[in-house]
């Protein structure tokens, strides 16, 4: 177990430091550097700049130096926002992405396990194929498609909701909803199947032989079981919910890490897209271990019930 | 030369004819095929220029309006799912490829090499492939257009006036062309997973071990025993790649960073649309076209994938 999440760990550590390296030789190599402006600034102002950012040198120089100012925790400066450290910058706006990703993560997760349950104990009822035609079609409608709609539904339409601002609960429902409708399909699906699988299997005969009624059975035991292949979706669905909330973030305005991200390529901001892909990576890295270390767990209960 | 050795399988069009969502889904994909490329060609050319008719609601003379520069609706639309559906599919094809190939060679090698090269997929995996995508595409953009540039300069000083103007018509895509190579270079893995699922099942079987005892060498059974066997499985996993690949396209071009005007894919045009939602004066045809055109297409490609799988890979049901 141990040696496990040790070559787990040290494997994770390798692929940051590959992304890092990629990422800062791709935006280094890229043309257009972050202080080439329409009037081209005179070269010792340039120069100095490249100093103050450690940009100054060869290529190797400069990702030698970089590598060993991560090693120290250091992010470095934002080129864009001056005076602004990535590491500030970063503390400012991931939690407002974290905040959206969490609420999208409770809202699809619950909600798709409850939806995916009642589909697999109406099988082959009305209630199954709308559920799961409704998977599909959610599914193959985009948060970018959704979200304007919903804008112009709930919040312009009908005027339930607001139609943007960031902080309270009620601002935060539709980006929410936006971002997790496609994964509550996802999840639904996922369950409807684990659970017709299991609704087969004997331990279930025996507590519905002893008199359990078929909800108390599903419920009290066949859930447990079935919804092992949902948890282990849980960390990729982090991870969706992490890069999708970019696209949520653009169309409700809201001031999160993915448009961080996206405004950092676009102003060859190299130590600001560093920072925010090692964000990126090191919550995806977490959340695959935390899904491994549930997985164990999970695990050791069902031989213990089996 | 012997004919390639097959396990009985099921005609792939027997089983979709049952399947009658499938077969819609795959009539309306074919006609929108169609469309997108027959119609532009024949709308008058005047449609597809700018003109100062900004923002007309739909009419008979726009069937589907128009947008902020004048330009027709239907005519934005049909190019925009030119661009998305090919991209959709160059790029699917592209993944199919490595994808195919890496799957084959990992299962038949088995042992240390396939060990390597599964937990190679695994740390792929974990990396954010669309931030990946994004910095791939910035870097080599502009690359792509300068060596563009340089074609169109050549061109015009020996005076190739054909060649010329489509290296012109050619750089409003060339960023398309590194989003198709930059998306199917990162979208193989779910295909070499499976592929190599199904070899690890084929290269036991016994037309396998004869065609190794009759002298074949490794590439020549892969190519003619093992590929055959696989084509089911690839085409359905090719039609479930299209829509991943079509969706990661128009993110990209929704957020500003894909395609560029004056070309257009349902993406931007989505961009477009979502910009001028406002409570005073809706422009509804901007947004309601393209997301409906979208949303249909993807159900479509959705609904079929699934048909086909269901059919061919029953046990594999996500």
């Amino acid at each position: 177990m141990l040696a496990f999440f040790l070559r787990r760990a040290f494997s994770s550590v390798i692929v940051i430091f590959c992304v890092i390296s990629i990422t800062f030789v791709l935006a280094r190599i890229t043309p257009g550097g972050p202080f080439d402006k329409e009037k081209e600034p005179p070269k010792h102002v340039k120069e100095a700049l490249e100093k103050k950012y450690k940009l100054s040198g060869t290529l190797w120089q400069q990702y030698t130096s970089y590598v060993s100012s991560l090693a120290h925790l250091d992010l470095g400066l934002s080129t864009k926002y001056r005076d602004w450290s990535v590491a500030e910058l970063l503390k400012q706006k991931m939690p407002n992405s974290f905040a959206l990703g969490a609420l999208a993560f409770v809202i699809a997760s619950c909600a798709g396990v409850t939806l995916g349950s009642l589909a697999a104990m109406k099988r082959d009822t009305w209630i199954d194929r709308s559920a799961m035609f409704g998977a599909l079609l959610t599914i193959s409608i985009p948060s970018f498609i959704s979200g304007p709609f919903l804008i112009a539904i709930f919040a312009l339409g009908l005027g339930w909701l607001p139609v943007g601002g960031w902080g309270t609960l009620q601002q935060m429902i539709l980006p929410g909803l936006c971002l997790a409708a496609p994964y509550i399909a996802y999840v639904a699906r996922l369950m409807r199947n684990s659970l017709l699988d299991v609704l087969k299997s004997d331990f279930l005969r025996t507590a519905r032989a002893k008199g359990l009624s078929e909800t108390q059975a599903v419920v009290r035991h066949a859930v447990k079981v079935a919804i092992l292949p949902v948890v282990t979706f849980l960390g990729p669905l982090a991870a969706h919910l992490l890069t999708g909330s970019m696209i949520v973030e653009n169309v409700f305005n809201i001031s999160g890490a993915g448009m961080v991200f996206v405004n950092s390529i676009q102003n060859r901001d190299v130590f600001l897209l560093g920072g925010a892909v090692i964000v990126y990576c090191v919550l995806l890295v977490l959340f695959n271990l935390l899904v491994d270390v549930m997985y164990t767990l999970l695990d050791k209960r069902i031989k213990l019930y089996a | 030369m012997p004919e390639a050795a097959s396990i009985a399988r099921p005609d792939g069009w027997q089983i979709l004819k049952r399947n009658r969502t499938a077969l819609i889904a795959l009539g309306f994909l074919a006609g929108l095929s169609l469309v997108a490329i027959v119609v532009p060609m024949l709308l008058p050319e005047a449609l597809k220029l700018t003109s100062s008719n900004s923002f007309v609601p739909p009419s008979a003379a726009h069937y589907l309006g128009t947008d902020v520069n004048g330009q027709d609706m239907l005519y934005r639309l049909l190019s925009g799912a030119r661009v998305s559906l090919g991209v959709g599919l160059v790029g699917a094809l592209i993944s199919l490829g490595i994808g195919t190939l890496y799957g084959m060679i990992s299962g038949y090698a088995g042992g240390r090499i396939d060990g390597v090269m599964m937990r190679t997929i695994e740390v792929l995996q974990s990396v954010p492939r669309i931030l990946f995508i994004m910095i791939l595409i910035a870097a080599l953009d502009d690359y792509v257009k300068e060596w563009v540039d340089g074609w169109r300069f050549s061109a015009e000083a020996k005076g190739w006036a054909w060649t010329a103007k489509a290296m012109t018509d050619l750089k409003a895509y060339s960023k398309v062309m590194v989003m198709v190579v930059s998306l199917g270079l990162v979208e193989w893995l779910t295909m070499a997973r499976i592929v190599r699922g199904q070899v690890l099942v084929l290269r036991e079987m016994t037309f396998v071990t004869a065609a190794r005892a009759m002298g074949q060498s490794p590439w020549g059974v892969l190519w003619r025993h093992l590929l055959p066997n696989l084509s089911t499985i690839i085409l359905t996993y090719l039609t479930l790649t299209i829509p991943a690949v079509i969706l990661d396209e128009s993110l990209l071009s929704f957020l500003g960073l894909g395609i560029e005007d004056p070309a257009a894919s349902w993406g931007s045009l989505l961009k477009d649309g979502a910009q001028v939602i406002n409570p005073i004066e809706s422009k509804w045809w901007l947004l309601v076209f393209p997301a409906l055109l979208m949303s249909a297409s993807l159900l479509a490609l959705n609904f079929l994938g699934d048909g086909l799988r269901d059919a061919f890979d029953p046990k594999s049901g996500e």
